[in-house]
């Protein structure tokens, strides 16, 4: 079984992000950028797929501008066996993303896709589902654990209520969750014969995908603050200052 | 214009969610019509019907909706939509599963987790963990959009809507639901609570957080947690307060043991009142919170617990 596993470059997680004086948008300037945390995590799930032997190739996308190799480069030291780079330079939505990445996945003829379940820079949290929908393939998101067996999949989901588990038929989509595995961190000499490994260039026109936006960003701006209050110096005062409140 | 909102339920109850969701769908004006799709759901559309200003309750009552499933949900939904301009639905785990597929077969970009109504094709949505807000205008002729509920009031009873059953699509048949293990707890909802106290990896371990769950039973508030106490197994994953957890907005928030990563504070940091209990003065929870107690929690919890 093929596997495909789409990664995307964000703002990493420890940066927090500043919005920019002209309101158009996050600066993305001179700040550290890494693999979306899921996508780690997706690619650590498809790398242990094929060293039991359930993926015969894990393939690893990444749609975005000519940096984004670096992120590619970073799963293929992982152990994901080869790279595709769509370039832009523009800010895909999902919906675009998913029609590249079915593109491929037609291509490829790939059964299995994994993908994270929000990417922590956007959080559309769209682009798995909507990928799915679009191969009339079934889905199981938010996935916590998973097992394949033959032509099916078994995928414990992470929801509001606790853990659901559901049985697809493969080929399928399934999304990540924090607690799916704790990827691992690429060794030196995996790293080295990663750059030998091959990535090939396409761009968004070679899938004739219309990517034209359907949102408009009219504006980013600063959320409303909140300041820090006070400290107090006991639990009595704690317990008075909440009952003056009105919360207790 | 026509909007379609789809309950939140668990085929017995309507959840508050989609009293929430009602009020967003009403700020963009137009009819607002309630979808209930399930098994057995006469309960919950005759509470639905209540909800104050809605026209039409739509049920589609099938074995295969049960659990809701993405793959069922698309299949009931898209077809309504020639129907309607607009489906909104709370952005809890249900709605989150099968929201992007009816946007996929409708090719429209979905407009997820919205905090504000600006006018019927413009809103604003928490990007970044919540640390930029941005305001998004669609250009897709239908919108598909889910809604952070902590963002919005409840819609108001006293509405008498009436309802019609419609035929359920035929079930697919690549999705199987298996088992589920659902936490089990006589506390309040975590999404809805009033009060919510939270413990992160400072409680230690799971036999600690006794100490977390005693105080919330005393306040009659619900529990949260946070990334790092879910990863070592002290609470189950749906206590997770955060970007990628649960977005919670109480009245009152106490964090015990928790350092106020940003990734948390994306999820509790619209609460009206916000404690800190922390042994260590720099950590960052302090920077949000309305009043702050340097304090280990092993002594400052149970002596509040005492204390109330
Ligand atoms: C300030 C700002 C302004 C914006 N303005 C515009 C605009 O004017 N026009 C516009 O079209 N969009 C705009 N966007 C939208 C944004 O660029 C896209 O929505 C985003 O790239 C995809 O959404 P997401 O990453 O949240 O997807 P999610 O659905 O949350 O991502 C989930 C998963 O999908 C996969 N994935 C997502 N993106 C990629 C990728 N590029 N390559 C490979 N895999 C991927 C990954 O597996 C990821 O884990 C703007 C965003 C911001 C923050
Ligand atoms: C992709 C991604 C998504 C994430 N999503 C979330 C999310 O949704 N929600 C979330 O919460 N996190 C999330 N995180 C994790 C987040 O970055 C932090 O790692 C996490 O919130 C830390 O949890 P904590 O505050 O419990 O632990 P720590 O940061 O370790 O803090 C523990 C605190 O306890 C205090 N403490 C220790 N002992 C005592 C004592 N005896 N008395 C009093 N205080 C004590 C310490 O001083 C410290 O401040 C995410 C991370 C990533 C990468």
């Amino acid at each position: 079984m093929k596997v495909l596993v789409p990664v995307k470059r964000v703002l990493d997680y420890n940066v927090k992000a500043r919005v920019k004086a002209d309101q158009s948008g996050v600066d993305l300037s001179n700040v550290k950028m890494s693999m979306n945390p899921f996508d780690e995590i997706s690619v650590e799930e498809a790398v242990r797929m094929k060293e039991a032997g359930t993926a015969t190739e894990a393939i690893v996308v990444s749609i975005g501008p000519a940096k984004a190799q670096e992120t590619i480069r970073t799963a293929l030291a992982i152990g994901m066996d080869r790279g595709i780079h769509v370039l832009t330079d523009e800010d895909l939505e999902p919906l675009a993303i998913a029609k590249i990445l079915k593109a491929i996945v037609e291509a490829e003829d790939a059964q299995l896709v994994i993908a994270g379940k929000q990417a922590i820079d956007n959080d559309y949290g769209a682009t798995g589902s909507m990928l799915a929908a679009m191969l009339d393939w079934p889905q199981g998101t938010f996935a916590n654990t998973v097992e394949t067996s033959g032509g099916s999949m078994t995928v414990k989901r992470e929801v509001d209520g606790g853990l659901q588990t559901v049985k697809l038929t493969l080929p399928a989509v399934v999304t990540t969750d924090l607690r799916l595995n704790e990827p691992r961190y690429a060794r030196l000499p995996d790293i080295m014969k990663a750059k030998k490994k091959t990535i090939d260039a396409k761009t968004p026109e070679d899938f004739g995908v219309d990517t034209t936006p359907r949102l408009k960003t009219v504006k980013v701006t600063e959320p409303a603050g909140r300041s820090a209050g006070v400290i107090v110096e006991n639990v009595e005062e704690l317990v008075a200052s909440l009952k003056k409140e009105g919360v207790i | 214009m026509a909007i379609l909102v789809v309950a939140e339920h668990d085929n017995t109850d309507l959840k508050d969610a989609t009293h929430k969701t009602v009020t967003a769908a009403k700020q963009m004006g137009g009819d607002v019509d309630i979808l209930v799709a399930g098994k057995n759901i006469k309960d919950v559309m005759a509470q639905a019907a209540k909800i104050d200003g809605v026209r039409h309750i739509l049920g589609v009552d099938h074995d295969s909706l049960t659990r809701q499933l993405a793959e069922a949900m698309q299949a009931v939904i898209v077809p309504l939509m020639s129907e309607y301009d607009a489906v909104i639905a709370p952005d809890t785990t249900a709605h989150k599963n099968y929201m992007p597929r009816v946007a996929a077969k409708l090719d429209v970009m979905q407009i997820s987790s919205i905090t504000g109504v600006e006018s019927a094709d413009t809103f604003i949505r928490p990007i970044y963990a919540g640390n930029a807000m941005a305001t998004v205008k669609s250009s897709d002729a239908k919108k598909v959009i889910t809604v952070r509920t902590t963002a919005f009031d409840a819609a108001g009873e006293g509405g008498s809507a009436d309802d019609k059953m419609l035929d359920a699509p035929a079930a697919p048949t690549t999705s199987q639901f298996v088992s589920e293990e659902l936490t089990k707890s006589d506390r309040p909802e975590l999404a809805a609570a009033k009060i919510v106290v939270s413990g992160g990896r400072g409680v230690g371990s799971a036999e600690n957080f006794a100490i977390i769950e005693s105080l919330a039973d005393k306040l009659g508030a619900a529990v949260g947690a946070s990334r790092a106490a879910v990863d070592a197994g002290y609470v189950p994953n749906d206590y997770q307060v955060g970007q990628t957890g649960k977005s919670v907005a109480p009245e009152l928030y106490i964090a015990i043991g928790i350092s106020g990563a940003i990734q948390h504070l994306a999820g509790m940091k619209d609460s009206k009142i916000i404690v800190a209990i922390n042994k260590d003065e720099d950590a960052p929870i302090f920077q949000v919170a309305d009043y702050g107690l340097v304090a280990d929690l092993f002594k400052a919890v149970p002596e509040l617990d005492a204390a109330l």
